[in-house]
């Protein structure tokens, strides 16, 4: 059992003391091969025989289709913004994540609220009020920071799904190209992560290795949660 | 709350369901309009960025307290990020239906924490005007059972279970959200109007209190008051008189 710890007042209106299961996210710019390695651990878990339930950020029922279109039409303000992705997270953590760690499944995130106020705080969001709309939310039992530098992804960006417009910050205008937005929006975002990984205590992982390493290293760190 | 810096004016109403504070904003609007103000109306929960979510949530009954919140928050904030703030900027008068004080009441009653949702609207400025509409909770009762054919799902605080019965449940959220108004009456210098007197009367009320505010204060020229006061100017000018219009009378 894990005794439950709210970042803020959590839910007061139903509240939870402790739970089963574990809460694992992997953080990480864009492009640092997130989604690969959940699924490496997901089938290596449920071969051990660990129930495992993954989510990531806009897949609330709830909130995709509108946050959807309101990407698509770029319609968005920051601080709107902030509280429509922060929506579809409040709805994932209790009616996805919370009640899954409850039954006792190794919940698998991609990506935690972290991810969301870094981009927040890049779009001009004030630091403090961001991180205090998720008073709400859960601590993590363990927070893997897959991290690396601009040089690395450039090249995984190339090899793999090329450039886009939100991965580049196009919305912001860093700069009038893809591949400069791309350097100065993701550098952003490790900065911000780098202070949040002191600050939230993340176990920073080397994402330029192989993914294999990489992998290896995840494992490693989940083991010595869950025995 | 921060005050209000910009050269608008921002007027508030609130109340419970049924207080009146509809049918008093309406012919406030109006009147202002007539006496040739700049004025912008905002009513609650009415962005087009939001709609198809809120539409969604209620009809499938999705809602928890937290997200009830959340979304309503963006709702506002897509308001106040695109309308609200740079009518105020712009020097308009901003009427709102409900505001802010709105979600301090009904997410309070509903359960989340009062220090958080007030951290949510942190950035929203203290209005120069709250006019709430207290009404006896039968009033408010009897106006939404004989004026509407049914109460709606979440706003009888149904998702609660404090009753299986829409008019109890009704009631009692209701009142719970009656409490946490009037811890506000201090906390943000409410103005209360009675709303059980007649409609007229408590117009009269109201505009008289709003006209006290108005006093002294020169926001956002209407397009047709510019023109006019342009083409005096422009006269004033070829006549070479003294230009007559600083310290005039709107």
């Amino acid at each position: 059992m894990t005794k439950a710890r709210f970042f803020g007042a959590g839910f007061p209106y139903n509240p939870l003391e402790e739970y089963p299961g574990k809460l694992v996210v992997l953080e990480g710019t864009d492009g640092v091969g997130r989604s690969t390695q959940i699924t490496l651990l997901r089938q290596w878990l449920e071969k051990e025989g660990f129930a495992v339930s993954d989510t990531g950020l806009r897949r609330s029922p709830m909130t995709q289709p509108g946050l959807d279109a309101a990407k698509l039409g770029h319609t968005l303000n920051s601080m709107t913004m902030s509280l429509f992705y922060a929506t579809d997270f409040a709805d994932r953590l209790e009616n996805q994540i919370i009640p899954a760690l409850k039954a006792g499944f190794l919940v698998l995130s991609d990506r935690y609220f972290y991810s969301i106020i870094a981009r927040d705080i890049i779009r001009g969001a004030d630091p403090e009020w961001a991180r205090k709309i998720y008073g709400f939310a859960l601590v993590p039992d363990l927070v893997l920071y897959l991290r690396t530098d601009i040089q690395h992804l450039v090249t995984r960006m190339v090899h793999g799904r090329g450039f886009n417009f939100w991965e580049s910050g196009m919305d912001i205008r860093f700069a009038d190209n893809l591949y400069d937005g791309f350097c100065l929006y993701q550098s952003n975002l490790i900065d911000q992560f780098d202070l949040m990984a002191k600050e939230f205590k993340f176990v920073p992982v080397d994402a330029s290795q192989s993914v294999n390493q990489v992998f290896e290293e995840l494992k490693k760190r989940i083991i010595k949660l869950i025995i | 709350m921060k005050a209000n810096s910009t050269r608008g004016k921002l007027i508030v109403v609130e109340g419970i369901d049924g207080s009146g504070k509809s049918t008093q904003i309406d012919l406030l609007n109006k009147w202002l309009l007539s006496i040739g103000k700049s004025v912008y109306f905002s009513e609650w929960n009415s962005s087009d960025l939001v709609k198809s979510t809120t539409r969604l949530a209620k009809r499938e009954h999705m809602f928890t307290p937290t997200t009830f919140s959340l979304l309503q928050c963006t709702d506002f904030t897509d308001r106040w990020e695109n309308r609200i703030m740079p009518m105020l900027k712009a020097g308009a008068i901003v009427l709102a239906d409900r505001y802010a004080f709105t979600a301090f009441a009904r997410d309070v009653a509903r359960g989340v924490d009062p220090q958080w949702v007030r951290t949510l609207y942190s950035f929203a400025i203290q209005p120069d005007l709250v006019l709430y509409f207290r009404v006896p909770l039968d009033v408010a009762v009897e106006r939404i059972t004989s004026a509407r054919s049914k109460i709606k799902f979440y706003e009888a605080g149904m998702d609660l279970g404090l009753s299986d019965n829409k008019i109890t449940s009704f009631r009692l959220f209701q009142q719970r959200i009656v409490d946490e108004y009037d811890h506000m009456v201090d906390e943000y210098q409410f103005t209360v109007i009675d709303g059980t007197q007649p409609v007229q009367a408590q117009q009269k009320t109201v505009r008289a209190i709003v006209k006290k505010q108005l006093q002294g204060w020169q926001g956002l020229l209407t397009p047709l008051e510019a023109v006019r006061r342009n083409t005096r100017q422009s006269k004033a000018i070829a006549t070479g008189l003294p230009d007559t219009i600083e310290g005039e009378p709107s």
